[in-house]
C-alpha cells in the first residue's frame, strides 16, 4: 500500500498562493480558515540574507500525535495512502488534536468538527493530484508514493538536498522542501 | 535579520494558539479538587474516622458530586461538536488521556455515591426514604466501609493523575510536556481540597489535622514547580523559551504574584501561624489556597497552548 508525501521546490516557488486558493476552492473552506499557506522564512545578515517560500499544511505524519490523542477514533490514519483523516461524525471537537499538532495544522471548522489538508484524498483516489499541486504554476510541488523508490518524489528526495518542518517534534512528517 | 510570515490567520490557532478558553481551566481545577476530596474522604473512611458523627467524610460526597457535575458541564461547553459527545463511549483509546478520563469519570460517579451513602444527607432520606436501608446496611459492615474508604483514594488518585496527563502528553506544546504537571495537578488539588475541608470542618480536630496536611501539600507544591521549571530549563530551547514564559514572560505577573504568592507562599504563613496557635483559624487562608489553584490552571492551560516549536527556528 502507498504512504503519500510530498515534495516541494523552494527555488520554484514564488509563494503566488494559486495552491491556497484552489484548496479553498476545491474543499470549499470556510471564510477566514485556510487548510494550506504560505510562509515566507527570511534568515540572515544583510547583503547575506536567505529567503525560502513554503506552501505549508498538515504534513500527514508517520508518528501522528493528533491520531493518538484523539478519544473518540475520529481522527485516524486512513489505510489508502496512509493519509491523516478526520471522520466528520465522529469528531466531538474536543480540540485535542488541534493543541496536539506542533504545525498548527488544524482547526475547528465552524460546524465543530477537527478540519485540517486532506491530500485532496477525493482526487487521488481517482488517480488525480491534489487540487494545490494540479494548480501550481511554477510546477514546484510534487505528489506520490515514499515507499516507491521509482516515484518522483523519492527520486527528488534522495538526489536534492532537502528538509522536513521541525524534525526535532519526532513526527517523521511527510512534506518535503527542496531547497 | 530572523523573519517569518505567514499568509495563515486560522480562529484561536494565530498568531497564539487559544482553542481552549474558560472551560478546561476550571473543569481541571474542579476535577483536581473533588480527586483531593476523594483521597481525603477515603483517608477518613479507611482511618474509621467515620465513627465520628461531624466527619467530614459525610459532607465531601454531596460537595464532590455537585463540583464534579459542574466541571464536567464546563467540559462538555467546550466541546464544539456537542451532539457527537457519547461517542466517547462507544470506545476505548488506549493511547488517548481524554478517553481514559471519559472513562475514569464514569468510574468516580459510583464510588462517590458510595460513600454518600454511608451517612446520606438529612434531605436526601426525606425524598427516597429507602435510601436508610442500603446506609443501614453499609453500616453493618465497617471492611466495606473501609474498601469504600481505599476505592474513594484509588479512584481519586487516577482522577488527580489524568488531569495532568492530558496536558503532559502533548509534546507540541512544550510547557506542559513535563513529567512533573501531573505531580503539580495531584498535589494542587489535593491541597485545594483540603483548604475546603479546612473551612467547611466542624470538627477541631479534623480542621486542626487539614490545615496542617495543606501546609505540608503546599510545601510539596513549591519543590514540584521548582522541579518543572528547573526540567524545562535544563531541556531544549522551546523548553527554555516556555520555561521563560513563567519566569519573565507575559505570564510571569500573575504566575509569581496569584500562583506562588498568593495561592502559596502567604496562606502558607498563614496556616502555619493557625497550626502554632499565633493566630486563629480563619477562611482567609483556604480561599486564597482555593483561588491560587484556580489560577494555576488557567495560566498553565493558557501559557501552554502560548509554547511553541516554531520558536525553534528563532534562536
Amino acid at each position: 500500500m502507498a504512504r503519500f508525501g510530498m515534495v516541494i521546490d523552494t527555488k520554484k516557488c514564488v509563494g503566488c498562493m494559486d495552491c491556497v486558493v484552489a484548496c479553498k476552492t476545491e474543499n470549499n473552506v470556510p471564510e477566514g480558515y485556510n487548510r494550506d499557506w504560505i510562509v515566507t522564512v527570511a534568515n540572515g545578515k544583510f547583503p547575506d540574507i536567505h529567503l525560502e517560500i513554503q506552501s505549508q499544511r498538515c504534513n500527514h505524519c508517520d508518528s501522528t500525535p493528533c491520531v493518538s490523542c484523539c478519544p473518540t477514533g475520529a481522527s485516524h490514519v486512513e489505510e489508502f495512502g496512509k493519509i491523516v483523516l478526520v471522520t466528520h461524525n465522529m469528531c466531538i471537537g474536543c480540540k485535542a488534536c488541534v493543541a496536539a499538532c506542533p504545525y498548527d495544522a488544524r482547526f475547528v471548522n465552524p460546524e465543530g468538527y477537527a478540519d485540517k489538508c486532506t491530500f485532496c484524498i477525493h482526487r487521488v483516489e481517482k488517480s488525480e493530484l491534489p487540487a494545490c499541486v494540479s494548480v501550481c504554476p511554477t510546477h514546484c510541488m510534487y505528489f506520490g508514493d515514499l515507499d516507491d523508490p521509482n516515484s518522483e518524489v523519492s527520486k527528488l528526495i534522495a538526489s536534492r538536498k532537502n528538509h522536513t518542518l521541525i524534525p526535532e517534534a519526532g513526527t517523521s512528517p511527510r512534506i518535503y522542501y527542496l531547497t | 535579520m530572523q523573519e517569518l510570515t505567514t499568509t495563515r490567520h486560522n480562529l484561536h490557532i494565530d498568531p497564539s494558539m487559544a482553542v481552549w478558553g474558560w472551560e478546561i481551566p476550571v473543569y481541571l481545577f474542579l476535577g483536581g479538587m473533588v480527586a483531593g476530596m476523594m483521597i481525603i474522604s477515603g483517608y477518613f473512611l479507611f482511618s474509621k474516622r467515620y465513627k465520628e458523627t461531624n466527619c467530614a467524610c459525610y459532607t465531601l460526597p454531596i460537595i464532590s458530586l455537585i463540583l464534579l457535575s459542574v466541571g464536567m458541564f464546563a467540559l462538555f461547553l467546550d466541546l464544539e461538536h456537542k451532539l457527537f459527545v457519547w461517542r466517547l463511549y462507544t470506545t476505548f483509546k488506549i493511547a488517548s488521556p481524554m478517553s481514559w478520563g471519559a472513562w475514569i469519570l464514569i468510574l468516580v460517579y459510583p464510588i462517590i455515591i458510595a460513600n454518600l451513602l454511608i451517612g446520606p444527607p438529612q434531605f436526601l432520606i426525606n425524598k427516597f426514604p429507602k435510601i436508610s436501608l442500603v446506609t443501614t446496611y453499609i453500616n453493618q459492615r465497617p471492611r466495606l466501609i473501609q474498601n469504600i474508604g481505599v476505592a474513594n483514594m484509588l479512584l481519586g488518585g487516577l482522577l488527580g493523575v489524568y488531569t495532568g496527563v492530558l496536558l503532559s502528553t502533548m509534546a507540541a506544546r512544550p510547557l506542559w510536556n513535563s513529567s512533573m504537571l501531573w505531580v503539580l495537578f495531584l498535589v494542587s488539588g489535593l491541597s485545594t481540597a483540603a483548604a475546603f475541608v479546612h473551612m467547611i470542618a466542624k470538627n477541631v480536630k479534623e480542621r486542626e489535622l487539614l490545615a496542617k496536611a495543606d501546609n505540608g501539600f503546599l510545601t510539596i507544591e513549591i519543590f514540584v514547580i521548582a522541579l518543572m521549571i528547573i526540567g524545562l530549563l535544563t531541556s531544549t530551547r522551546v523548553h527554555i523559551d516556555a520555561a521563560e514564559l513563567l519566569l519573565s514572560g507575559a505570564y510571569a505577573p500573575v504566575f509569581w504574584v496569584f500562583v506562588v504568592g498568593m495561592g502559596i507562599i502567604i496562606p502558607l504563613i498563614i496556616q502555619l501561624l493557625a497550626v502554632n496557635h499565633k493566630i486563629k483559624h480563619t477562611p482567609i487562608a483556604p480561599i486564597m489556597v482555593i483561588i491560587g489553584g484556580l489560577i494555576l490552571r488557567f495560566v498553565i492551560v493558557s501559557a501552554g497552548q502560548h509554547s511553541h516549536w516554531l520558536n525553534a527556528h528563532f534562536k
